[in-house]
């Protein structure tokens, strides 16, 4: 089992999930987070002042599959998730131990 | 005998009350209130969200402390006869204040003593609440009602009573039709003198000290915009064409000052922002202020055109010098307020209220020297009064500034014990 953790555009959340609702994917964790990579922040003005904005928000998927679907999920994810511009986020993968549903005990892939 | 001359009294006394500027008076005055609650909601949505509640009754508490000193003390050493420079104890627990007409500096007036006192009380209030925005965020909530407390008796009523009060200092001297001498001025260089007494916020380099909410920032500058129309329309203490000389040229200012701010920030930040809007359009309430009665809706567009330029300006000089003021209370209302002072003298116009005068545009020259000098000693009171003050504060208090734990935790939950926003509910 791995688990994918995919850094997106808040905005391409929706395309995301229905890619990857085609693709039968629809267990997921989103969290929005902040964080710096290639696309540097941005300057707001407040009455004149400049502030600089270094940390961007972001929102973070993470999906706990078979290591059989790993290639399609990331494929599915870059797809959907891809404008073309800086900023448009990564893909990490991991290998899951174990995966344990709470209501029944059920472990492994079974489990997710 | 007795009492056909109590009725002949009664019915004279009656007489000299006007139904109808009684009724603008009574609108004007709740109008007024509200600008109260309106600037917390201006000032908190400025900072971040450990500190709104703070803000918000910084402004809030101002309603019962000096409502209260007003009525004990206050509005007597504002108005009653005293000397040039402070107003007697006649009107102690407001005694001799009542439902019958007064007459202040030979002029008769048409509502009631007490309403009169009321109207005033709301601008005593919402004074002192000005000054928080230059010290949010770092002041003990316990030095702040002192502060404010002992700055309405010691700044406010004696300018006050230079101004408006029997027999003051600059009465038919100096104009200010609705406060910018005694508000706005008073209040910009106290807060002034204040923020840089107690000094700058303790940030970390990495803290996010933007508005946390502007939305809540343009509520505010809306509900102050339509409280002024009290405050200002309010101050002809009648309800005809004076008042809606005032009124309209109040509007006019606000519009052109909001507009000609974010054009400002279009040239110069390349982005017309919302905040910039509500600052201009407060910056043009309080720039025409004191000229509100006295000169015409053309005039009124220059000086809403020219205040964002000087504030604007001396919110740059502020980042420049670091110093904290951190809501740009000098910017906005010392600066305004001071080109408000000097724009009436230049475009005041004894066609628009036979009560003024003639400014420099129709020829007349005589009254610079005093409105300056009325300036002058507003600035001077303020500035010396903050320092005894905030003297006094350090005695009581050792330190008026929160600790800087407390400083990081936020003035909400040290302060108050309780959280603005709850996100575990």
């Amino acid at each position: 089992m791995v688990k994918i953790e995919a850094i997106i555009r808040p905005q391409r959340l929706d395309e995301v999930k229905t890619a990857l609702d085609d693709l039968g994917i629809t267990g997921m964790t989103v969290t929005e987070v902040r964080g710096a990579g290639k696309q540097k922040g941005y300057t707001q003005h407040y009455r004149g002042a400049e502030y600089t904005v270094n940390l961007i928000q972001k929102l973070k998927l993470e999906i706990v599959t078979g290591a059989d679907m790993v290639d399609s999920v990331c494929n599915c994810i870059s797809d959907a998730a891809r404008t073309g511009e800086i900023g448009d986020g990564k893909i990490f993968v991991t290998p899951v131990l174990d995966v344990i549903r709470i209501r029944t005990g059920d472990r492994g892939k079974d489990a997710v | 005998m007795l009492s056909v001359f109590v009725q002949e009294t009664e019915a004279k006394m009656q007489s000299s009350i006007n139904s109808a500027d009684t009724a603008w008076v009574l609108v004007s005055t709740a109008l007024v209130l509200l600008m109260t609650p309106a600037l917390g909601l201006f000032y908190a949505g400025m900072a971040r969200t450990k500190n709104v509640l703070n803000i918000l009754m910084q402004s809030f508490v101002a309603l019962s402390v000096v409502s209260v000193l007003w009525a004990v003390v206050g509005y007597s050493l504002a108005f009653a006869k005293g000397n040039s420079f402070v107003g007697g104890l006649d009107y102690l627990f407001l005694k001799g204040v009542g439902q019958d007409a007064l007459t202040l500096n030979g002029a008769a007036l048409t509502v009631p003593h007490l309403l009169f006192m009321a109207f005033q009380m709301m601008f005593a209030i919402i004074t002192p609440a000005l000054i928080s925005g230059a010290i949010v965020e770092r002041m003990k909530f316990s030095a702040y009602l002192v502060f404010i407390a002992l700055w309405s008796l010691l700044v406010y009523s004696p300018v006050a009573h230079m101004v408006w009060g029997e027999g003051g200092l600059f009465v038919g001297k100096a104009l200010d039709f609705a406060g910018g001498t005694v508000v706005h001025i008073t209040s910009g260089f106290s807060a002034l003198a204040l923020a840089l007494l107690m000094g700058k916020r303790r940030l970390n380099h990495s803290d996010d000290t933007r508005p946390h909410n502007l939305p809540m920032v343009l509520l505010g500058a809306g509900l102050v915009w339509f409280g002024w129309f009290g405050f200002n329309a309010g101050s002809a203490l009648t309800s005809g064409g004076l008042a809606a000389s005032a009124l309209v040229t109040t509007h006019i200012a606000a519009a052109v000052a909001g507009l000609v701010w974010i054009l400002l920030e279009w040239v110069v930040v390349k982005k017309p922002t919302a905040l910039g809007f509500a600052t201009g359009a407060v910056a043009g309430l309080v720039a025409i202020t004191p000229g509100a009665g006295f000169v015409t809706p053309v005039s009124a567009m220059i000086i809403g055109a020219v205040v964002p330029f000087i504030s604007y300006g001396m919110i740059a000089l502020k980042n420049k010098f670091k110093y904290d003021d951190t809501l740009d209370v000098f910017a906005v209302h010392g600066c305004g307020g001071l080109w408000g002072a000097i724009a009436t003298v230049v475009f005041a116009d004894k066609a628009v209220n036979s009560a003024g005068f003639n400014g420099l545009l129709k020829g007349d020259s005589s009254w610079l020297m005093q409105q300056l000098f009325a300036v002058g000693t507003a600035v001077g009171i303020a500035i010396v009064g903050t320092v005894v003050i905030y003297t006094v504060l350090k005695l009581v208090f050792k330190t008026v500034n929160v600790s800087s734990e407390e400083e990081a935790a936020g003035l909400d939950v040290t302060q108050h014990g309780e959280s603005g926003y709850v996100s575990e509910n």
